[in-house]
């Protein structure tokens, strides 16, 4: 299904956009295979099925790997001191060992010999079997796919934020019987400041509802419940961002989620996140998302709601470019990088719609292979909602005519409240309004040779190229640091988080990172299609 | 029904009979009332459905009303929209010119523009949470880009450097950061606390930035300005715990950052 190139862009151009990505990438993907962090260590004991919290709601993870971590430091991994103890101590789990280290009564130490590789095995017969989990819920998806059926594109993806999940359920339910092929969840306002994972069903939070594990399971089996009951997979989303990426990433894979905010840059710039630690937990992250057979979403609109939508859109296809190296590096399949942008211009401004268009087309034809995903006006919805309507139509309509893949359904009374039950319904009616009225317009649309919209494109993609060179050279850490995106400066020792990055001694070891490191994370999936039905 | 009409309103207030303006919504004609609102009731579609919403346009003081539109949407719930005469009378003249603000709502280009003229360097603003709160919600709205309420925070604004120092920091950690910075304004946020400690903690933070400055003239002479914000200081004064200025719940950004110019600049900067 690769779209019809329409703007007759420079191959020589784009090739040394990507070439240029690609060498500001390495130095960040070089620290990230040398660095591991507190959460990427969390991440292997949840995988290895260590679940649950102490009565004050401190997850046994983190108290499993402070431990670890106060007693022979994280340098060299939590797998060979945690399953060292667990062989040689009188603990028969990791909840229990869990349990004794959070008050004080285990010893941990860093095995040598026998006692290492003893540890070593151990611990990869734990990581395997969660990622052996992960793979039958991947190949439980595709089943699902195969049995309910797949929507075809664009999908139309529908937020649900009631802080309460038992809220959030029957208004998921509900958004998919309207219509919605996609179900995100948005997480608690501070969820990604947080460095631990809440735990069990959660019925408060601030403007969206805390990503548990629990709640994963929850919203997923209700999700299951109303596709087989429409004859069409209903995708859930959440956020794999913050200071627990890592962990989140892993749980959504346990739960079969879907679609996964993942974005390169978006910790570091609108939460003030580390950016060391944002990268390390980020390649992590994407490999169990490459593994899991989840789309990641990115953030790029997100830039278009602090700088100017016009002055800044090749800012939005540099950090495309570097969200494509860096998912691919991490094994992301083009098929799972849900590349963002955004219909945020000024619509005082004359020919806005022209400029939204060119912006589309031109992110459409750098990546057709990927399922684009993008976001409603919300910079310039005012309270007017009835102006807000009708913003949202031309940005369904720019949706439909430049093929987006996923389309973010867009409320009349965005930044007025979260979603009512009617902003909802009425959002879809706008939507499958243009859908029906002219869903197939893509195959008309041909913009003038030479003519406004194609050279804006190209100025976009020179801009955005001009940019990568500059950023290449002078390294992103410093880019980032000079306030290159989203107008904000984040310096590469600022931010929050940085305390639980650790450089890796020799002899790390991690056996969840040696099975994504070395194993092709579409193999189990593409073995599975290749068996006749 | 309790509306009145125009003459029995007037006969209650015959002092102000001089100077009543009394209005009512305008559609097309002058004095016609009508209104439009639009809601959902929990209950399957239908002519009982809408024998609701007429009865709930009523109540509300339409009369007469009419649905104009009512839909399904799924099977428990009605969506509505309905226009009606409202026979409620506003005197306008009564209605008090609100409070001003003491100070003027500023966009971000303004606040940039009069920190620039004024102090020809960053305003800088030092934010924490403090004592065991950690709640970093309110200070993160107000400073982190992301911002709240669709304004950006105050890290957005180009002439103001935030130090943002996250939750469960001491007093003494805050103060010595607060001298480092040289800052302009020191901004803390109290959200959940138990027993009035958010009281105590914002007392205690406000007495060590007075001691610690004891030559201090005023907020920014000799001193950083002081502001706490949070959803349960509205049983006191800034005055009793010592600080500049409260911010209750809902407070955005830019009311904040307005807030400092005013304070902190010499007056005829701001535009």
């Amino acid at each position: 299904m690769t779209p019809q190139p329409k703007l007759d862009l420079d191959p020589e151009a784009v090739r040394t956009a990507r070439r240029l990505a690609a060498r500001a990438a390495e130095p960040i993907i070089e620290m990230a295979r040398t660095h591991t962090t507190v959460s990427v260590e969390r991440a292997l004991l949840r995988l290895a099925g260590l679940a649950g919290a102490d009565a004050d709601g401190r997850p046994w993870v983190n108290h499993l790997a402070d431990a670890v971590r106060g007693q022979v430091g994280l340098e060299h991994g939590v797998a060979l001191p945690v399953w060292d103890a667990l062989l040689t101590g009188p603990h028969e789990s990791l909840a229990e060992l869990a349990r004794a280290a959070a008050r004080g009564r285990v010893r941990f130490r860093l095995p040598a010999g026998d006692a290492a590789r003893a540890a070593r095995d151990a611990a990869r017969a734990a990581a395997r079997a969660g990622i052996d989990r992960i793979d039958a819920r991947r190949a439980e998806r595709d089943r699902l796919l195969g049995q309910v059926g797949d929507p075809p594109h664009p999908w139309i993806y529908l937020i649900v934020a009631t802080g309460d999940i038992y809220e959030d359920i029957p208004q998921a339910q509900a958004a998919a019987r309207e219509g919605a092929d996609v179900v995100a969840v948005i997480r608690s306002t501070g969820q990604s400041l947080l460095d631990y994972v809440p735990e069990g069903a959660t019925r408060e939070g601030y403007a969206g509802t805390y990503a548990t594990q629990e709640n994963f399971r929850l919203m997923r089996a209700a999700l299951d419940e109303v596709s087989r009951e429409l004859g069409r997979y209903v995708r859930l989303t959440n956020y794999a961002s913050g200071l627990c990426m890592p962990e989140i990433a892993t749980l959504a894979g346990l739960e079969r989620l879907d679609m996964m905010l993942n974005d390169c840059m978006y910790g570091i710039i609108f939460r003030d996140i580390n950016p060391r630690r944002t990268f390390i937990d980020q390649r992590f992250s994407r490999q169990i998302h490459a593994r899991a057979g989840i789309v990641v979403n990115t953030g790029e609109d997100n830039y278009l709601t602090t700088a100017d939508a016009v002055d800044a859109a090749h800012t939005v296809i540099v950090s495309q470019l570097l969200n494509e190296r860096f998912g691919h590096e991490a094994g992301l399949a083009d098929a799972q990088l849900g590349l963002g942008h955004a219909f945020e211009i000024d619509p005082s401004l004359p020919g806005s719609f022209r400029l939204e268009l060119a912006h589309a087309q031109l992110v459409r034809e750098l990546f057709p292979d990927a399922p684009l995903k993008y976001m409603p006006p919300t910079k310039h919805m005012t309270g007017n909602i009835f102006a807000g309507y009708l913003l949202d139509a031309f940005f369904n309509l720019a949706g439909v005519m430049t093929g987006q893949s996923i389309i973010l359904i867009g409320m009349m009374t965005e930044g007025i409240h979260t979603p009512w039950l009617s902003d909802r319904d009425l959002a879809l009616e706008n939507v499958r309004y243009v859908r029906d009225a002219c869903g197939d317009l893509a195959e008309d649309f041909a913009p003038r040779p030479d003519g406004f919209i194609v050279q804006r494109a190209r100025r976009v993609l020179a801009e955005a190229v001009d940019l990568l060179a500059r950023i290449a050279d002078d390294g992103l850490l410093n880019a980032i640091a000079d306030g290159t995106f989203g107008v904000t400066r984040r310096p590469p020792d600022g931010g929050k988080g940085l305390d639980g990055v650790v450089e890796r001694a020799d002899g790390y070891f991690n056996p969840a990172i040696e099975i994504l490191d070395t194993e092709d994370p579409h193999a189990a999936a593409r073995a599975q299609e290749e068996v006749p039905a | 029904m309790t509306a009145a009409t125009p003459g029995s309103t007037a006969a209650r207030t015959p002092a102000e009979a001089g100077t009543r303006q009394v209005i009512r919504p305008y559609g097309d004609t002058t004095g016609d009332g009508m209104v439009q609102l639009s809601f959902t009731l929990p209950v399957p579609a239908g002519e009982r459905a809408e024998a609701a919403a007429l009865q709930l346009a009523a109540k509300m003081g339409l009369d007469p009303a009419s649905v104009v539109h009512a839909k399904a949407m799924g099977p428990h719930f009605t969506f509505f929209i309905v226009y009606g005469r409202v026979s409620h009378l506003i005197d306008y003249a009564a209605i008090p010119a609100p409070p001003e603000r003491e100070y003027p709502l500023l966009s971000a280009q303004e606040v940039n523009l009069a920190i620039r003229s004024a102090l020809g360097r960053r305003l800088v603003v030092v934010g924490a949470c403090i004592g065991t709160d950690a709640h970093t919600v309110g200070i993160d709205a107000i400073l982190n880009v992301k911002g709240y309420a669709g304004e950006k925070g105050l890290e957005y604004y180009r002439e103001i450097h935030v130090v943002n120092m996250g939750a469960q920091v001491t007093v003494e950690e805050l103060v010595a950061r607060a001298k480092a910075e040289n800052a302009d304004a020191v901004l803390v946020s109290q959200v959940v606390t138990q027993r009035n400690a958010h009281l105590h903690n914002t007392k205690q933070m406000a007495a060590a930035f007075h001691a610690e400055y004891p030559t201090a003239v005023a907020a920014g002479m000799g001193r950083p300005l002081l502001v706490v914000g949070g959803p349960r200081f509205d049983t006191v004064t800034a005055e009793e715990l010592g600080v500049d200025r409260i911010f209750g719940k809902g407070t955005t950004p830019s009311e904040v950052a307005s807030y400092l110019v005013h304070a902190l600049l010499p007056r005829e900067a701001a535009p």
